[in-house]
């Protein structure tokens, strides 16, 4: 009999390669993955970003400080009043103000519903991308609910542009506060029932569990923040380390997980919601009464109305303001703040005057994203999606 | 072979691919329906005709329609004879099944108004089984048939010139070779202890002692699981996957030949429900009603007979085959819109590891216990 080498045997076979998105369900059409795969295994995943890219850091250089406003809100479009409150506080830094208690615990809780709001609608894309699609339905008409409160607040449902600097657009619409706890009760209970038909679920638990896990070494090498980074045990969340408007006044955990795998980021992600109700729940309580913006005589808000049609020196603010922007002394400043993704960081240069010199964003899902590849190498094709959706990339914050 | 049987066949085999054919469209509905049911939605239900909606109904009209008008897409490098064979080797055994199911028990139109003292099972001038072909083997037939099913799933894959499409097939072939050795072994059980492969034989075993279910509830289970990955339904629906492989082996597929796959896996879920009440929950039989009427014979109670003219019998069994029928359409909906889906070690692990071990101890305990028995 012929003596047969191990290799001989085995038929040649050559990795094949795969274009995964953009147009692909569950690539958001926003990002490719190239991958090479040897069988259903992924040899190889080069995840190419880019297709969302609209230039935003060089447009904001273009319209005055006011008007970056509507291009926050296209950044992570899934919490739109989180990218409005960094970038104000950021141009808010750079003038050396402090906007009024009221505007500060508003602030915090519109952006506290807009962080429960991401969170769902990430754990639901992820759930109907493993196949449950009754929890993604669940979760999204939670998030309905909120959604119509912050248009009824806002007047928008997703592209808000409700912070001003130096203070908010409006105040609070009469009885908002009685909507908004039977809102987040009825949220609570949704993502209880969620919880209830994946947590312990056996199917969802394989398919998780483990799937995606990296150290958190690893996490903060690439430079990982938010719910991610927390996933893997590290308890950094900017609210708690670095508190920024009055985050420090309230009584809230940091959920951190031990594996850092995708069941734990999506464990980490629904008690994230329960926290922010709870941080929401305090602040309606102690809410200030007070103004909702900084005094006219600053020169950084619009106005009176009334002032402005009946006084010669709020008219001609108000003329100034609009045609040649906020006044803004030179200088730099980064600002960051803990958006529904991790650090959401907002560099801006002033050479003083009515616009921004340079606007760069510090997105969190750019950084989450560089560890795709490592994530997915040698697993199976089906780990790429809960992997990818449990990242929550979004298109928008990612390419800018 | 007279013209009175050559007659009713040839209605029995109308009234059957009509039945399958409505069937199938009638689950499109069902599925919306139910799934808005459990998703707190509403399910659509604004197509019309002028002033009626018939709750959503008018639905299936509308999407037949779309179908038909649709462009047939071919892709270019596409190999068009397995590209246009593959829905229809797909849509066939799915349809075929149906031939041998025994409905109800035999009809006897000349004493439709006459109490029947034969039993459920008899031949006459004019009477007719409610089952297309009463074959020896229907057993065997019913698992030779469910397993020509992957060729459909095979060769679409392989025809669409399409990655995704491939490994989407791949993943059929796969799911389906292994999950039919759990299918047919799991039966072995219900061939030992019903002692036939005849279709009305096994449910005439059960009409005379106890339902499947309840001698061979493991066997049951093993069906059940098994047989919802031969239709490719959450959770086993890897080969189509949406998410993942976009929608597998028929991502290439439009009109008319996209339907023949979308119908044939629902009506697979009729056919799944059809075979699980047939072989484990008695088929046509309905509790305490025997050929000639009503027995109600429980433990201190003195009998209770009641006579009923054969006619009325047969369509109260009829009816309650349906229920029975129903309700199992209803479990697998209701565990397709419950479940997430597996990953393909996971399938193949749980298809040999956990099931094939399981039916085969099934056979043997149902051995050792029917000898002793003896």
């Amino acid at each position: 009999m012929e003596e047969y080498r191990e290799e001989e045997l085995v038929l040649p076979a050559d990795p094949m390669v795969l274009n995964m998105g953009p147009s692909h369900p569950a690539m958001h059409g926003t990002v490719r993955c190239v991958l090479r795969l040897d069988g259903e295994q992924v040899v190889d995943c080069d995840v190419q970003i880019g297709y969302l890219h609209r230039g935003f850091e060089k447009e904001c250089e273009a319209g005055t400080w006011t008007q970056v406003f509507p291009y926050t809100d296209r950044l992570n479009y899934a919490s739109p009043l989180l990218n409005n409150i960094g970038y104000a506080l950021a141009v808010e830094k750079l003038l050396g103000i402090t906007v009024p208690p009221r505007c500060q615990y508003l602030r915090v809780i519109l952006g506290e519903v807009a962080r429960i709001c991401d969170h769902c609608v990430c754990n639901a894309a992820m759930a109907m991308e493993l196949g449950a699609f009754t929890v993604f339905l669940y979760l999204v008409k939670a998030r309905e609910w909120l959604f119509e409160l912050l248009e009824e607040v806002t007047g928008a449902r997703v592209t808000h542009s409700f912070c001003r600097i130096g203070g908010l657009r409006h105040d609070l619409p009469e009885g908002f506060d009685e909507r908004l706890r039977a809102a987040l009760q009825k949220t609570l209970a949704a993502v209880e029932d969620s919880e209830k038909l994946l947590l312990r679920n056996r199917v969802f638990m394989d398919r998780t569990m483990d799937v995606g896990a990296i150290s958190p070494e690893r996490a903060l090498a690439y430079g990982w923040t938010g719910p991610c980074l927390r996933s893997t045990g590290v308890a950094y969340d900017v609210r708690k380390i670095h508190p920024y408007l009055v985050y420090d006044q309230f009584d809230f955990d940091i959920p951190v997980g031990s594996r850092g795998d995708n069941y734990d980021r999506f464990v980490v992600r629904l008690e994230e919601i329960r926290q922010s109700a709870r941080i929401i729940d305090q602040a309606l309580r102690r809410l200030p009464d007070g103004p909702i913006a900084v005094p006219d005589d600053l020169g950084v808000i619009l106005p009176d109305k009334l002032q402005t049609y009946t006084t010669i020196e709020r008219t001609i603010q108000h003329f100034k303001i609009v045609t040649e922007g906020i006044q803004v002394p030179a200088g730099e400043v980064y600002s960051y703040t803990e958006a529904a993704n991790g650090e959401l960081g907002f560099y801006i240069v002033s050479t003083g005057g009515g616009r921004p010199h340079k606007c760069r964003v510090r997105p969190p899902c750019f950084a989450n994203l560089q560890a795709l590849p490592e994530l997915v190498r040698g697993r199976l094709l089906p780990d790429i999606i809960p992997t990818f959706g449990s990242i929550n990339m979004i298109g928008g914050e990612c390419d800018r | 072979m007279n013209a009175f049987f050559v007659w009713m066949t040839v209605a029995k085999i109308v009234a059957f691919v009509l039945f399958i054919l409505t069937g199938g469209a009638l689950m499109v509905w069902v599925e919306r329906r139910l799934s808005a049911m459990m998703q707190d939605r509403v399910g659509p239900h604004r197509a019309n005709l002028g002033r009626f909606r018939l709750w959503g109904l008018i639905h299936i009209l509308a999407d037949g329609l779309k179908m038909m008008v649709k462009e047939d897409f071919i892709p270019r490098r596409a190999d068009r004879l397995l590209h246009a064979l593959a829905p229809i080797l797909a849509f066939f055994p799915v349809v075929v099944t149906f031939a041998v199911v025994p409905f109800g028990p035999t009809l006897d139109f000349a004493h439709l108004g006459a109490v029947n003292h034969e039993g459920p099972l008899f031949s006459g001038p004019w009477a007719t089984t409610l089952q297309v072909a009463t074959i020896d083997v229907g057993l065997l037939f019913v698992l030779a048939i469910a397993g020509t099913g992957v060729v459909g799933a095979v060769l679409a894959g392989a025809a669409s010139d399409n990655r995704f499409s491939l490994l989407g097939s791949l993943r059929a072939a796969s799911q389906m070779i292994s999950y039919e050795v759990t299918l047919g072994a799991s039966l072995v059980g219900c061939i030992l202890v019903f002692g036939t492969l005849r279709i009305e034989q096994m449910v005439l075993w059960q009409h005379q002692h106890v339902w499947g279910i309840l001698v061979q509830p493991l066997a049951f289970l093993l069906f059940l699981v098994a047989g919802i990955a031969e239709s490719k339904r959450v959770p086993f629906d890897l080969p189509e996957g949406e998410s993942e492989i976009v929608a597998g082996y028929f991502l290439e597929y439009s009109g008319m030949k996209f339907a023949m796959f979308f119908l044939g896996e629902l009506m697979e879920i009729v056919v799944l429900a059809i075979l699980l009440t047939v072989f484990f929950l008695g088929g046509w039989d309905v509790p305490f009603l025997f050929a000639d009427g009503l027995h109600v014979d429980l433990p201190f109670l003195d009998t209770w007979v009641w006579n009923w003219p054969h006619g009325v019998v047969v369509l109260v069994q009829l009816l309650g085959f349906t229920v029975k029928v129903g309700a199992m359409v209803f479990l697998q909906m209701a565990l397709r819109w419950t479940l997430p889906r597996f990953r393909y070690d996971q399938l193949m692990d749980l298809g040999w590891k956990v099931l094939l071990p399981l039916s085969l101890g099934n056979i043997a305990v149902t051995a050792v216990v029917l000898a002793a028995l003896r």
